[in-house]
């Protein structure tokens, strides 16, 4: 696999840190990791950085994952990139509206490096 | 196990979540930290908990979930949720009990029937020091699983409201 350009928006940077640390885990091939606490800082990344994956969080403040998603088809950076959701907020019905907002793929807290590989793997393959 | 429907909220079925509560804190632990939670063969020594960080949840239920436990347990829990030296993570201790709670309360309201999606939960808050009471207005119980990690209390309630 080619090294991979990810986004990781989180308004923990402890979990910002354990997403990277997983995703090395994993065996992906960082070439740059990029970090944002909500969603709007997110879009200001994108409008100035172009990355291959984006993994982000759903309760955050100032905007959240889901209006986050909302907004990529507006950023020229972010057309065709995936977003995996990593959030606490496992129920079915936000799985549903995360998936509907363009998300790709679902992944819930608490997880372990393996999950995170399940669902990251086929994403960047390009087969979900 | 299988999952419990919360309605009606009653002092049985409250009482019916603390198994709940205590394997949502254990699974977190267990997956993000990589530690197995134990529970105490004597009673819980509470001085000295002077971290505190709580959760609310709105909708179904109102309540707040809160997690206690010493300083010395919360940067542990940042060396390990980091994989760093604990004298490298004492400035993300407040981010990751903060973190933990955000989890413990997710975890937890996924695994009762119906309140995932009928609850939201707020961003954590973390207090610092021990010497503080709790008001609430519409207080109608609480439950509480009380466990050692790496063998220092830590103690793990929710106050419902409703």
């Amino acid at each position: 696999m080619d090294s991979v350009r990810v986004l990781i928006v989180d308004d923990s940077s402890v979990m910002r840190k354990i997403v990277e640390r997983s995703l090395r885990q994993a065996g992906i091939n960082l070439a740059q990791v990029l970090e944002a606490g909500n969603g709007a800082d997110a879009l200001g990344v994108l409008n100035q950085a172009k990355v291959d994956l984006i993994l982000c969080d759903i309760n955050m403040p100032v905007m959240d994952g889901l209006e986050f998603v909302q907004q990529l088809p507006g950023i020229d950076n972010a057309k065709g990139v995936p977003v995996v959701m990593i959030t606490t907020e496992g129920s079915e019905g936000h799985v549903v509206k995360a998936l509907s907002s363009g998300a790709r793929g679902y992944i819930r807290k608490p997880f372990t490096p393996e999950q995170v590989k399940e669902r990251v793997l086929p994403v960047l393959a390009g087969n979900q | 196990m299988s999952a419990i429907n919360p309605n009606p909220v009653t002092n049985e079925s409250r009482q019916s979540w603390i198994p709940l509560l205590e394997i949502a804190a254990r699974e977190v632990f267990e997956r993000m930290l990589e530690s197995q939670l134990t529970s105490p063969t004597n009673s819980v020594i509470e001085d000295g908990l002077d971290i505190t960080s709580m959760v609310g949840l709105a909708g179904q239920i109102c309540g707040v979930l809160t997690v206690r436990c010493t300083t010395a347990s919360a940067v542990l829990m940042a060396s390990k949720m980091l994989g760093v030296d604990a004298s490298q993570a004492g400035s993300e201790m407040w981010d990751a009990v903060g973190e933990v709670c955000n989890m413990i309360a997710g975890n937890f309201k996924n695994k009762i029937s119906g309140m995932g999606d009928g609850c939201m939960l707020s961003v954590p808050t973390v207090i610092t020091g021990a010497d503080y009471t709790l008001h609430s207005l519409a207080y109608s119980g609480k439950i509480e699983t009380r466990l050692l990690f790496e063998g220092k209390p830590l103690i793990v309630s929710i106050e419902v409201h409703s």
